[in-house]
């Protein structure tokens, strides 16, 4: 049995938080901060779940253990996925700030007024 | 006759197929193409009676297709002899009013060939439904049922009238068919096995998941047939063209309850709440359906509210299990399915020849129809129980089996009661009976009479033959009996065999049928009596009422749920989908915890700090970094907090073996930052800060538990690990094909795929990148007149919310238009406009460098 060393899992613990948080605000680009900060937390998770063994996975000729590379591979298609939604999400950011002169996420008038609705439209 | 062959499923693929055929015919050939819709129930009613020997003789016909075979999903079929009974219901009388059909509609009527077809889909989905033996089959068929009941019901789809019936008796049958299907689901589980026959042969071990199995597959079982509470669909129902309701509601659809009830009663009989729900329930049916058949003016709901009436007396008999009730159970089934829809199809005769079936608008019709008269006569005395129509041996039986003297009967305080209630229904059905044929027949000295032509023969013939029916078959009731003794055998017997026959000598049984028949003769000659007590009587609750109640509180609950779920904000939202996580997976996983069901590494067994003392310092890093990302409201200075996380997760990489990421993750981070810097340079510096607070509080409070809980998940996990990494292979692979970089070899080799996957992603978002920013730009050039409408149109849209609009909008927005295409600079961001020089180039060159 081999766990990710602690501080490491702790690490994990304050990027996902401060990722959330970020994500849950109104500001467009501190969402898009909320992104950036979630995809390194999910690159390091990936990284977590290899056995810990820090030679590069390298066949070099030396025989000996080396880092499990399947987890780096997929941590590096995230890296490159998570750049292209940011660079996305930065011109969505840029769009809305055009149209309304800032960047807030605003509320949904549709959802509210649904919610506002209190007697069926059609009772058949 | 051993080796009639088992051509069930190709019957139901002809009824399929010829269904498919008569919407083109009918445009051709008018309402006669019902004769061809009446070939696929006739030829398996001749089928089924070509299998009565083997089917008695105790070898029913099987076949089997699979289907699901691992899910104990198959379309298996089984003929015994209560299927045979239901059969010769649903196929034999079901062609007899196809032909009907054929002289009751006119060419011209509309959607004909629609109505031809949904009603031999209907013929097929309910020979599905007796003939199945797996509980899903008999599922999908009886929601196959349900939903061209649907159609057939809303056939005349213009009235408004006819759509409300329609979706209140789909909903209601439907609705409860979602129980009964969890309670087949709980019934296949306990027994293991999801084939009826076997469940009924085997039956699980009682308990209180058996009963609430069993009062789910019952609730579903009791809508479908109409009683009390779940009956108000049957008489609203009724809006549908007469064949289609002497079809489906008389005959066919609505006995699939019943046959339900009858299908399981071997098995279940003696478990938990199934006598008591059922004696009750079906007499209370019994008892309130007759009483309200008896007050009907429109003859048609006097047959509805006397057909709810008949099928709790059919539950009662279905489920009371014991060998006397299954023979009348048999009895009364076929009964009721030949005289009822005789009854309907002259209700049908009578309305179409006179244009209304009120009966205070009907008189001297039994002198100018005297065959219908006689007809329905017949259909009604056997409805009566009046010898020697086949109503009577049924109903002789029925009471038969809850004389206390009968064994094995329920304990004497409930046959009694049950008696008494069974004497009670007959009596209502034989004025209601008494009723329908003075009001549709008799000469009304205080009403006019209509001028009717009588009905062509061919058209009068249905039900004529129907009532014939019943008369050659209470002349002769042994044949029924053969069938019904087919089924009872299952059931526990009591001290003598009993047989459905016209005499068993002077019986108590006859007495009561003595008591009830004078009972009722008495009732409808006091008519006048009985109605003004009807009229005193207070109103019962209405169940039509509790159902409208139930949709609107079902509207009610889904509005006040929206209003406080669907805020239109998007942080509640994604707050929602955190506190999701905590609570479903999180509680389990604290759970888990708590009571050592999850191993946690101790020391020695995987515990540690770090592998790498270099750790601490870059986790400082990343810590520090974040939280402070976190907390900084001035843009740049956040931008670049991000920027160095960004470079401290590289380092992380470097120590964890990972160059290549490392490399990757300095280039991507370098590009993020630059292109956040052409951007933010744009927006305003700080960021809107929200006040500090409970709401704020609560946030901080979610996303810690959220990372939290993601990272202990993480942690267990990984330490839960068992099996080796997939990715062993990898080595020998890579050294086969020539490369030293497995991470490379992965990327570029052996996921190949994925990568260009991964490269058409980017390429996306490069292209929607550019088209988000140019598009604005040829705006700008194109359209200027517009942007006076742009300038006004975010005022209106936001003029709802509740947050005041920033003072200045609109005055930071027009002044945009006149700035020429290259100027974008010149924005009025309220930024230093000789920074903005190069903005616009800046944004493609980053576009470019993807």
């Amino acid at each position: 049995m081999t766990a990710p060393g602690l501080l490491m899992v702790a690490a994990v613990a304050v990027l996902y938080s401060t990722g959330f948080y970020l994500l849950l605000q109104r500001s467009l680009m501190r969402v898009v901060f909320g992104i950036v900060i979630l995809g390194h937390a999910a690159n390091l998770s990936l990284m977590l779940t290899d056995r810990a063994i820090t030679l590069p996975p390298l066949l070099t000729g030396k025989e000996g253990a080396i880092s499990d590379p399947l987890p780096q591979a997929m941590a590096l298609t995230a890296i490159v996925i998570t750049f292209g939604v940011t660079t996305f999400l930065l011109a969505l950011a840029y769009r809305v700030w055009l149209g309304d002169a800032n960047d807030e996420v605003p509320a949904d008038l549709e959802d509210r007024r649904i919610g506002r609705l209190s007697e069926p439209e059609d009772q058949s | 006759m051993n080796d009639v062959p088992m051509l069930l499923p190709a019957i139901l693929v002809l009824h399929a197929a010829v269904a498919v055929l008569l919407p083109p015919l009918a445009g051709r050939f008018g309402a006669r193409v019902f004769l061809l819709a009446a070939l696929p129930p006739a030829a398996a009613a001749v089928w089924a009676l070509a299998g009565v020997p083997r089917i008695l003789a105790g070898s029913p016909p099987q076949a089997s297709i699979p289907w699901a075979p691992a899910l104990g999903i198959g379309l298996d079929f089984r003929v015994d002899a209560l299927a045979l009974a239901m059969v010769l219901l649903v196929s034999g009388v079901g062609a007899v009013i196809f032909g009907y059909c054929a002289a009751y509609f006119h060419a011209g009527e509309r959607g004909l060939g629609r109505l031809a077809a949904i009603m031999v889909l209907f013929a097929g989905s309910m020979l599905g439904v007796v003939t199945t033996d797996n509980l899903f089959a008999l599922y999908v068929f009886w929601e196959l049922t349900s939903i061209t009941s649907f159609l057939l019901v809303g056939h005349d789809d213009r009235k408004e009238h006819a759509r409300r019936a329609a979706t209140q008796a789909l909903v209601t049958t439907t609705g409860t068919g979602l129980l009964m299907l969890i309670g087949f689901i709980m019934l296949g589980a306990a027994a293991g096995d999801y084939s009826i026959s076997g469940l009924v042969a085997d039956p699980p071990e009682g308990g209180p998941w058996l009963t609430a199995a069993l009062v789910l597959v019952l609730v579903g079982a009791f809508a479908k047939s109409a009683q009390v509470p779940l009956h108000f669909w049957l008489p609203g129902a009724m809006i549908a063209p007469t064949p289609v309701s002497a079809y489906l509601h008389a005959a066919a659809m609505v006995k699939g309850g019943v046959y339900l009830v009858a299908r399981l009663a071997p098995g279940f009989a003696e478990a938990g709440a199934w006598q008591v729900l059922v004696l009750s329930v079906g007499l209370a049916t019994m008892v309130v359906g007759g009483w309200r058949a008896l007050r009907q003016d429109d003859l048609k709901l006097l047959l509805a509210y006397g057909t709810v009436s008949q099928l709790g007396f059919l539950t009662l008999l279905g489920g009371a299990g014991t060998q006397v009730a299954a023979t009348a159970m048999i009895g009364v089934l076929l009964a009721h399915g030949l005289f009822k829809s005789a009854l309907f199809l002259v209700v049908g005769i009578i309305d179409h020849q006179t244009g209304t079936r009120s009966i205070s608008r009907l008189s001297g019709l039994g002198r100018r129809m005297p065959v219908l008269a006689a007809a329905a006569g017949l259909a009604a005395a056997s409805m009566a129980g009046l010898p020697p129509l086949i109503g009577f041996p049924a109903k002789e039986a029925a009471l038969e089996a809850f004389m206390p003297s009968a064994a094995p009967a329920p304990p004497a305080a409930a046959a009694w009661a049950v008696l008494a209630g069974v004497a009670v229904g007959s009596v209502l059905t034989f004025a209601y009976s008494a009723r329908f044929v003075w009001g549709a027949f008799s000469d009304k000295s205080t009403v006019a009479e209509r001028p009717s032509e009588p009905p062509a023969a061919p058209f009068a013939a249905a039900p004529v033959a129907l009532s014939a029916a019943s008369l050659v078959l209470g002349v002769i009731p042994w044949a029924v009996d053969g069938l019904a003794q087919g089924y009872a055998h299952a059931l526990p017997a009591g001290p003598k065999p009993y047989h459905l026959a016209l005499w068993h000598g002077l019986t108590p049984t006859l007495l009561v049928t003595a008591l009830v028949v004078a009972a009722g003769v008495l009732m409808f000659l006091r008519r006048r009596a009985v109605g003004r007590l009807q009229n005193a009587m207070p109103r019962w609750p209405d169940a039509e009422y509790g159902y409208h109640m139930f949709v609107h509180g079902v509207y009610t609950a889904a509005l006040s749920v929206t209003r406080r779920t669907q805020s239109g904000s998007l942080p509640v939202y994604l707050g929602i989908i955190l506190a999701t996580i905590l609570v479903l997976p999180g509680a389990r996983l604290a759970a888990g915890l708590a009571t050592g069901g999850i191993d946690v590494p101790g020391p020695g067994e995987g515990l540690r700090l770090w592998n790498n003392p270099l750790e601490l310092v870059v986790a400082a890093v990343i810590v520090v970094t974040s939280i402070a990302t976190l907390r900084e409201h001035r843009r740049f200075p956040a931008l670049i907090l991000l920027s160095v996380l960004g470079f401290g997760m590289a380092g992380l990489f470097v120590l964890h073996g990972a160059p290549d990421l490392a490399l990757t993750l300095v280039l991507v981070e370098t590009l993020t930052t630059i292109i956040l810097v052409f951007v933010l340079r744009r927006l305003p510096t700080t960021f809107s800060v929200r006040p500090d607070g409970w709401p704020k509080r609560l946030t901080v409070l979610l996303c810690t538990a959220a990372g939290t809980f993601i990272a202990v998940s993480l942690w267990l996990m990984t330490a839960a690990r068992t099996h080796p990494p997939i990715s062993t292979g990898y080595t020998d692979l890579a050294k086969k094909a020539g490369g030293s970089n497995l991470v490379n070899m992965i990327i570029a080799d052996f996921r190949a795929l994925d990568t260009l996957g991964e490269v058409v992603v980017v390429a996306t978002a490069a292209v929607a990148v550019a088209s988000l920013v140019l598009l604005n730009r040829r705006d700008r050039v194109v359209d200027e007149p517009a942007a006076e409408n742009a300038a006004e149109a975010p005022k209106d849209r936001r003029s709802d919310e509740e947050d005041p609009e920033p003072p200045g909008t609109g005055a930071l927005a027009l002044p945009r238009h006149p700035a020429g295409p290259e100027s974008l600079g010149a924005e009025p961001s309220g930024q230093d406009p000789a920074r903005e020089a190069g903005g616009a180039d800046a944004d493609e060159g980053s576009d470019d460098d993807r």
